[in-house]
């Protein structure tokens, strides 16, 4: 199928996306990297009387460590972001999943803001800001705002981006000594979107994980932190954040798992999970042995 | 062509000098094919070409109360806008019956639908306009009043007397009913030790050719032909076909079939849309083409495989299988399809269930049933797969029963291989098959005791895995019993015509189809042996049915073994005429000379007598100093068609290796063998990667694929992104042996093998992973696809 | 509002200058506008890969990008890759290998597989597998795609040893 008609601007700046924005109203939409927006398209599943594409602003592209923060440019492509040393070195959780989304070519011409503003509830991107507690830097007409990863996922496709707004960065706090993490989804096969999938973070201290926060991807309307689970890690008691989540988590049927397979799977990724974050804890004191 | 990898051939009749039979010759297409040189027909743009997009029903059962078209004629681009019924005036309906299926019925079928949709993704209006998306951009634009009719989906409920019925002139919605009852069932299963019932359900899944399905039709007033650029297996089928529903004579169609990207059984029906397309350039008089695009290829391309079979085996402690029953239920949407029936594939579950053993008692039921989903038909494998799983699911249950190996079970019942010829419970008869050797040969390679200690040894720490087995028969070379005989003009006979050109290379032009399983490299394999030169020296011509002798395309694994043979004889006939051409021009005995590597030599020896260029030269340009009263005649046909046999079966057995993830329900396939026999092996390479691409595509049937609809006829994850293919990471490699068991009813001995791997794959899994689960009591799977889910609920845990 | 515009880009090294409809997506029009018919389209929505078309140096999926995106860019099909024989010994691999049965898929199976042989070293055949694991391919089961990259690692290896 081919997209039904539409015209196409070229945004020169944010400043310029913006007022396309303005100009254009409710008929635009931004185009980013274009992995999920033009497969819809091609179905016909919307149909925008223009698109603005994001693609030629140099200034929405680029990895930096900053104020403490691991800031990722929106027009940043996933393949930059997987090949990226800060990334690695400062948020490991991100250059874990990369891998998992999509296939070489999706992450060739994907672009993390693309993810975070489209925020498929099973997406891996969406999930680890969550887990990370970053923030997302939202550009409109009054200026740039902060919106906490808590506070940015509202319900299925709706985050805190207006509109006539521009997502133009993510910002991951950086990895600490103390930091841990550990991500995990079950993907029908490779690349696929997760019947389940869990991205976690949380503080070393001494032989226990404090600050745990685990961000559930594929299980909800949005990526869906499991608060009560995490008290429970927090607690040091797995089997009792394992039953936490009956409460944390009901997700839904859908086509590749029916809600009691993903709560089942649910389990099984927090075992693993806390498990990859323990192995990490001991690795960290086996490397200060050495 | 470099040779890549060489098997010696015993061979007796075959052992030519310098022969490629048994060699692996690259395919003369592949320097196209990976260049992106080649023409598929989505390719294919011709002057004043329009093209079609058609306006699908979005109700899986509605009355067509109107169609208005006028917003859409009007809009930008579009050259016409087209009912079922404008369209009616030019193509006539059909009805996909067959003589030999008794009793099967169905209702005409239109070429875009007129009164009433039957399901979802019918076409009810088309489009033509200049471009694809202007045409598709003016379906928007078409306004439909449907009424809304109930829709039957449920195979189990079809039949009953509260259902409606989709046909009322039919009187109920029952397609097609085969029983057998062979022996003595119920006297065998009361004397068996062990009798184990079970339910097999299959999901409807469909072919996802990589290329959909394509046409480009030319309907040439001025010289009244029609030329159709199609994607199709059987391009003389589907010129008989254009004619008959077109009006036209025969020879006023030619249908020409370049590359085809995957066809795999899809690509061998009759597509309303595809003859709709093909009215259409008759109705406006200009080229006009249609390609499939993804979302309607899932509601439209044939589906398959949708069955429910409960079935039964009795067993005894000395693990003799005393029985097999089976009651075998399908829905196959709301036509039967042109013109090879959509009964065909339960009348093989039929036919093969119980196949590879030889036990007497035997009882059968199959029901097709019509509903409002997508057609089902015939898709690579045809029956196969659901009667491997059926058969070995079976047999499994049985050995788990009697506490017995599953080899040791299968080596009791399986037919021994000094009883040839022999004949079935259920009425087939096998010329020569190898089941034990090709078992044997198979725990060889996979070395079976050690995967079993192995397995134990990880059982205690909490890893399990599972070994499984299939042994299959597979159905090849049909001859006219498979669908003349039930009145189809479906061609079980093939032709080759083989000419020596003015340069002493030559060109054969066979009737069968490429579509890439290499029959092209095989006929070139066959006549460059048969006649004595090289192969580079060998040109063919295939899919072109003003080029080609009349033929019945690529179906049933018959390309090699009908085609084939075909085109050795008309390479061993137009050996015997060049030679009496040479022996005239060099006063010699014909049967005193031989060619060998494309030069006269006297016979036994490499001792050059005369070039084939030097004989072609003299032949065709001067002709006047040959002896007078001398013709040579450089060009010849040979037909084949099996006759001793109605089939020619083939027979092996695949093993998989898989482990679970009892927490997960995942299941990862670790290892994949296949031991075969298909008689001849004309080119090892394309015979073992024809193995492992069916293997494959049944281990997608197992674990992933699935036309997934509610309960009101909508497909729900019609699109590739929810419909699971398999993909390479979760495929695992594969190995592949042969047993050579070749036929007698040709000279070659070739049979087929394009279908073994898909046969085999789906059972194979299915028992390893009930092997893997054992242990922990977990209920057998017999549901297909093996999801997560499905594991996790067999063990319990959800 | 969907007002055609020109696009300026190199295709195959030489400079292709077109006026085209916004909707109008890259494979669609190395297809239809180009005649360059080696790339295909599979499925129209990203998943296939048989449309996988180099952008800037860079797969893409030519179904996913749109051709005015392309105005200023450098794109390489299979026809170019091929005449420049820069995957002279992928294609001869998969020849030799049978690695493709109806090759619909092939285009984009070697542009994708010359990606990941560009990075140099010796990818083992999971990892293959996994830079293979979006592009579709019915015919062959992949094992012998596998292969035949293999096959061409290990020769780009020892002829740089």
């Amino acid at each position: 199928m081919k997209p039904a008609p539409f015209a196409y601007a070229k945004a020169r700046s944010v400043e310029d996306a913006l007022r396309l924005l303005r100009e254009h109203g409710e008929g635009a939409r931004l185009l980013a990297g274009g992995q999920s927006l033009i497969a819809t398209l091609n179905m016909r599943l919307s149909s925008p009387a223009i698109l603005i594409d994001l693609n030629e602003i140099a200034a929405l592209s680029g990895i930096a460590l900053r104020d403490g923060d691991v800031v990722i440019g929106a027009m940043t492509r996933h393949a930059e972001v997987q090949q990226s040393d800060i990334v690695a070195s400062h948020a490991p959780l991100v250059a874990a999943a990369m891998p998992h989304v999509g296939h070489a070519a999706i992450r060739n011409r994907g672009t993390i803001g693309g993810s975070i503003a489209f925020a498929d509830p099973a997406a891996e991107l969406p999930a680890c800001l969550l887990a990370l507690g970053g923030r997302v830097e939202i550009a409109g007409a009054t200026g740039t705002r902060m919106v906490a990863a808590d506070d940015y996922f509202r319900g299925l496709y709706e985050t805190a981006v207006g509109a006539d707004e521009v997502l133009t960065a993510i910002r991951l706090p950086a990895a600490t000594p103390a930091s841990r993490f550990g991500f995990l989804e079950f993907p029908r096969r490779h690349g696929d979107y997760a019947m389940a999938g869990l991205a976690a973070t949380a503080r070393a201290d001494g032989a226990s994980l404090k600050d745990v926060r685990l961000a559930y991807f594929g299980v909800g309307m949005t990526p869906v932190r499991a608060r009560k689970a995490e008290a429970a890690l927090a607690g040091g008691d797995v089997e009792a954040a394992v039953t936490a989540l009956v409460s944390d988590l009901d997700p839904p049927d859908d086509i590749q798992a029916s809600g009691a397979v993903k709560r089942h799977l649910a389990g099984v990724l927090l075992r693993r999970v806390t498990a990859q974050m323990d192995a990490r804890i001991e690795s960290a004191h086996d490397g200060g042995k050495a | 062509m470099k040779i890549v990898a060489d098997t010696p051939s015993p061979l007796t009749a075959l052992d030519r000098p310098n022969s490629y039979i048994g060699r692996a010759v690259p395919r003369p297409n592949l320097g196209r094919l990976t260049q992106g040189r080649a023409q598929f027909v989505s390719d294919v743009t011709l002057p004043r070409m329009a093209h079609v997009a058609y306006l699908r029903s979005p109700h899986a059962h509605a009355r067509i109360v109107a169609i208005g078209k006028s917003k859409a004629e009007h809009a930008k681009g579009v050259i016409a806008v087209v009912t079922g019924a404008d369209l009616a005036k030019v193509i006539t309906p059909w009805v996909g019956v067959l003589s030999h299926l008794k009793g099967i019925k169905s209702a005409p079928q239109h070429a875009i639908a007129v009164e009433r949709a039957c399901w979802a993704g019918e076409a009810v209006c088309a489009v033509v306009a200049r471009t694809r998306a202007e045409a598709e951009d003016a379906c928007e634009l078409i306004d439909v009043a449907y009424e809304e009719l109930p829709a039957v989906t449920d195979p189990e409920t079809a039949l009953d007397p509260q259902t409606p019925v989709i046909h009322p002139e039919l009187g109920d919605n029952l397609t097609f009913e085969r029983t057998l009852d062979a022996g003595e069932v119920d006297k065998a299963l009361a004397s068996s030790d062990a009798v184990i019932e079970t339910t097999f359900l299959f999901g409807r899944h469909t072919g996802v050719c990589n290329e959909p399905r394509a046409v480009v039709a030319d309907w040439n007033a001025g010289e009244e032909r029609l030329t159709v650029y199609h994607g199709t297996q059987a391009p003389h089928m589907m010129m008989n076909l254009f004619a008959k529903h077109l009006d036209l004579e025969e020879h006023q169609v030619r249908v020409v079939t370049r590359d085809v990207g995957g066809s795999f059984g899809i690509k061998v029906h009759t597509y309303a849309d595809e003859m709709a397309t093909v009215a259409l350039s008759k109705l406006l008089r200009r080229p006009v083409k249609f390609v499939a695009d993804r979302i309607e290829s899932f509601v439209s391309d044939i589906h398959a495989r949708d069955h429910r079979v409960h079935a039964k085996i009795g067993v005894k402690k000395d693990g003799t299988i005393t029985a097999f029953v089976i009651d075998d239920l399908t829905g196959i949407g709301p036509y039967s399809v042109y013109p090879r029936t959509s009964g065909i594939e339960a009348n093989q579950v039929v036919n093969l269930t119980g196949g590879p053993y030889a036990c007497p008692n035997y009882r059968a039921r199959a029901r097709v049933v019509f509903q409002n989903k997508n057609v089902m038909c015939q898709y690579r494998a045809v029956g196969h797969p659901i009667a491997t799983a059926v058969t070995e699911g079976l047999v499994d249950l049985a050995a788990n029963a009697i506490a017995m190996d599953p080899l040791d079970i299968r080596r009791k019942n399986l037919y021994p291989d000094d009883a040839y010829p022999a004949t079935a419970a259920s009425g087939l008869r096998f010329e020569k098959l190898s089941h034990h050797a090709s078992l044997e040969k198979i725990a060889d390679m996979m070395d079976y005791k050690a995967l079993r200690a192995e397995q134990e040894r990880l059982r205690k720490r909490g890893i399990y895995r599972g070994i499984g087995f299939a042994s299959f028969i597979e159905v090849t070379n049909p001859s006219a019993a498979f669908y003349g005989v039930g009145g189809a003009r479906i061609s079980s006979q093939d032709g080759a015509t083989v000419r020596l050109d003015a340069t002493g290379a030559v060109f054969i032009h066979s009737g069968v189809t490429e579509q890439g399983q290499g029959a092209e490299a095989v006929l070139a394999q066959c006549v460059a042996s048969a006649f004595g030169v090289p192969i580079e020296r060998v040109r063919v011509v295939t899919g072109d049915t003003d080029n080609v002798p009349y033929g019945g395309g690529t179906w049933a694994s018959r390309a090699a073994g009908i085609g084939g043979e075909a085109a050795w004889q008309a390479g061993k006939a137009l050996r015997q005429n060049v030679l009496a051409a040479a022996a005239s021009i060099l006063q010699a005995q014909a049967d005193a000379l031989d060619i060998v590597g494309g030069i006269v030599v006297d016979k036994g020896t490499t001792r050059e007598r005369i070039t084939l260029d030097e004989v072609a030269r003299i032949c065709y340009f001067r002709p006047d100093t040959l002896p007078p009263g001398f013709q040579a005649e450089l060009m010849v046909t040979r037909h084949y068609v099996p006759r001793a046999w109605p089939f020619a079966f083939t027979n092996g057995i695949q093993a998989s290796h898989l482990e679970v993830d009892t927490e997960t329900g995942f299941i990862t396939l670790l290892r994949h063998w296949c031991v075969e026999d298909c008689g001849t092996v004309i080119n090892p390479q394309l015979v073992d990667e024809q193995i492992r691409g069916g293997i494959v595509q049944g281990l997608g049937a197992a674990l992933f694929e699935h036309c997934l609809y509610d309960e009101r006829g909508q497909m729900l994850n019609g699109n590739m992104a929810d419909y699971l293919v398999p993909m390479a990471v979760e495929m695992p490699d594969m190995e592949v042996g042969h047993v050579v068991s070749p036929t007698a009813d040709s000279e070659l001995g070739a049979k087929g093998a394009g279908e073994a791997g898909t046969a085999g794959a789906p059972a194979c899994v299915m028992n390893a992973i009930n092997d893997a689960l054992r242990p922990l009591g977990a209920k057998p799977l017999t549901e297909m696809p093996f999801t997560p889910g499905r594991v996790l609920a067999a063990l319990g845990r959800v | 509002m969907s007002r055609q515009l020109d696009i300026a880009l190199t295709v195959n090294g030489e400079r292709v200058s077109e006026r085209v409809e916004p909707r109008l997506n890259l494979v669609d029009f190395l297809r239809d506008t180009l005649g360059l018919t080696g790339s295909h389209v599979g499925c129209e929505h990203g998943v296939c890969g048989a449309c996988t078309v180099r952008v800037n140096g860079t797969i893409v999926r030519g179904c996913l990008m749109l051709a005015v995106q392309c105005d200023g860019a450098r794109v390489e099909t299979i026809e170019g890759v091929s005449d420049s024989g820069a995957i002279a010994d992928l294609q001869e691999a998969f020849t030799r290998r049978n690695a493709l049965q109806c090759g619909y898929c092939t285009p984009g199976m070697l542009l994708t597989a010359q990606e990941l042989l560009a990075r140099g070293g010796l990818p083992t055949r999971e990892e293959i597998r996994e830079h293979i694991s979006g592009n579709y391919c019915r015919c062959t089961g992949y094992h012998a795609i596998v292969d035949a990259i293999e096959a061409v690692a290990q020769q780009r290896n020892g002829s740089k040893a």
